[in-house]
């Protein structure tokens, strides 16, 4: 099973290394050639203007969404949950429009309200510790939209078919429930 | 698995590390207005250092450099989306209050600016905001870590547009991480002991073959070839200051040094950035300088 991770700038490295805890094969994407072959990809944390600037730029945009709308599994973390919103407010900004949801942009605040929580989820029969930084909030999940957690109510984990998307970031915790859930998804191709 | 350092499982370190970690891949450029900090962020940048003066303008001037205006911090504040991280002197705990106060993103305890005090550094344990701090070496950037600084930077020679001293701080740390990790048990506290630092660190870095933070480059960046040359050094991201807003177009200065970033081991996409970009910063030749004009010394 290989799986790609968006490695234009962010925590690329700390998906990488979880991932290849569990099992996976991984590939580094920083071109469009990057993408053939992947069977799942990986949106990491980072700033989403940097990610959809160079995403654009290195003509990865176009390649990365054909392969989605073809089956290939996605998964994004924060800035990874932005990009693959439909819309994004705070401010509105482009994106990848790949799970219809809006998604509001730092809406905890700054860094000071980065914080580490837990939460019960449905993907694991044990609470799921949850780090934000900087996190933007999923105002509108549609109806074709699973929630899996949730914060104080708001969604933070979120599967729409084969994307996956969470407002919090898993590669920085100790617990790989999530990235095993993906993996999962990527497996049963459903 | 590594022996965890105390400090490893705080909530408040790991969410302080937790954002150093998201920048990484990335370039963090030094604004003095709004106007400068949106030509940043539309450029790519992955957050922006808010300055009255950038280094080089500091190094001409002369006179106190001292924490910037809250005004136009918080200016740069309103005009992005991105983080925004703003310079305190070094031992300047106030001034560090103040910026918390102002919920900056990150705190650069830099010595850019004139020092505050000539013994200690900041306590930084206590902070909410995280801490960046510059180090020549490995000793002292483990220091820093110790007093709770959650990326490291390389010192270089800020203002200088000269990328010399900058490769010289980060080989110094990447060499002597790597000699750690050939060392036996037994020759750990001599060389914690050498280093000035604390011996749980030094073994928790001659086991990882790594800090246990985020090692960014800073100081003299001024070409995507410089860029591309620090990253391959070890630098998993570049702070660029004078360097972009001191050249002819920063505008596509700042472009193609995120450019350089991304792809520092595609040395056909470093061309490509390297290409039309008018004039760099003129740069000063480090030896012909005095001593006392070396911001680098600063910090101990």
């Amino acid at each position: 099973m290989k799986i790609g991770i968006l490695a234009i700038q962010g925590d690329f490295d700390a998906h990488r290394k979880r991932l290849e805890e569990l099992g996976a094969e991984t590939v580094l994407v920083k071109t469009a050639s990057d993408l053939v072959g992947l069977d799942g990809l990986i949106l990491p944390g980072g700033e989403s203007t940097t990610h959809m600037k160079l995403l654009e730029e290195e003509g990865l945009l176009a390649p990365l969404v054909e392969q989605v709308r073809q089956g290939m599994a996605v998964f994004g973390t924060c800035a990874g949950a932005i990009l693959l919103a439909r819309e994004v407010k705070n401010p509105a900004q482009h994106s990848l429009s790949l799970v219809d949801m809006t998604v509001i942009r730092n809406a905890y605040g700054r860094q000071l309200d980065s914080c580490v929580t837990t939460a019960s989820t449905t993907i694991s029969d044990h609470p799921l510790e949850m780090v934000f930084i900087r996190a933007p909030v999923i105002e509108r999940a549609g109806e074709s939209v699973e929630v899996l957690a949730r914060r104080d109510g708001d969604p933070v984990l979120v599967r729409q078919g084969r994307i996956l998307a969470a407002t919090f970031h898993p590669e920085l915790s100790s617990d790989p429930a999530v990235h095993a859930y993906f993996l999962k998804m990527v497996r049963n191709g459903h | 698995m590594p022996e965890e350092l105390t400090f490893s499982t705080d909530p408040q370190w790991r969410v302080k590390v937790g954002l150093a970690e998201m920048l990484k891949g990335g370039v963090i450029m030094d604004v003095t207005n709004a106007e400068q900090a949106t030509i940043a962020e539309k450029a790519g940048a992955c957050a922006v250092m808010a300055l009255e003066r950038v280094p080089a303008d500091i190094r001409k001037e002369g006179g106190v450099a001292r924490m910037a205006s809250p005004k136009i911090i918080r200016e740069i504040m309103d005009a992005v989306t991105i983080p925004v991280m703003a310079k305190v002197r070094i031992g300047h705990f106030a001034e560090a209050q103040v910026l918390e106060a102002l919920e900056v993103d990150f705190i650069d305890e830099s010595e850019v600016l004139t020092p505050a005090d000539e013994e200690n550094h900041v306590w930084k344990h206590p902070f909410k905001v995280p801490f960046v701090c510059g180090a020549r070496n490995l000793g002292e950037a483990l220091r820093r870590i110790t007093e709770g600084a959650a990326m490291i930077r390389t010192k270089g020679e800020a203002g200088s547009g000269n990328i010399v001293e900058a490769v010289r701080h980060m080989r110094a740390i990447v060499g002597e991480m790597r000699r750690l990790t050939q060392l036996g048990e037994e020759e750990l506290i001599s060389a914690a002991k050498e280093l000035g630092a604390p011996y749980d660190l030094v073994r928790w870095v001659a086991r990882n073959g790594k800090l246990p933070v985020p090692n960014f480059s800073a100081g003299g960046i001024a070409t995507p070839a410089d860029a591309a040359l620090v990253v391959q050094l070890g630098a998993e991201a570049v702070f660029v200051g004078s360097g972009i807003f001191k050249s002819s177009d920063p505008d596509r200065r700042a472009r193609a040094i995120v450019k350089a970033t991304t792809h520092a081991k595609d040395p056909k996409a470093v061309l490509e950035a390297s290409e039309e970009l008018g004039e760099a910063m003129k740069g000063l030749d480090i030896r012909q300088l005095d001593e006392k004009e070396l911001l680098q010394t600063r910090g101990w």
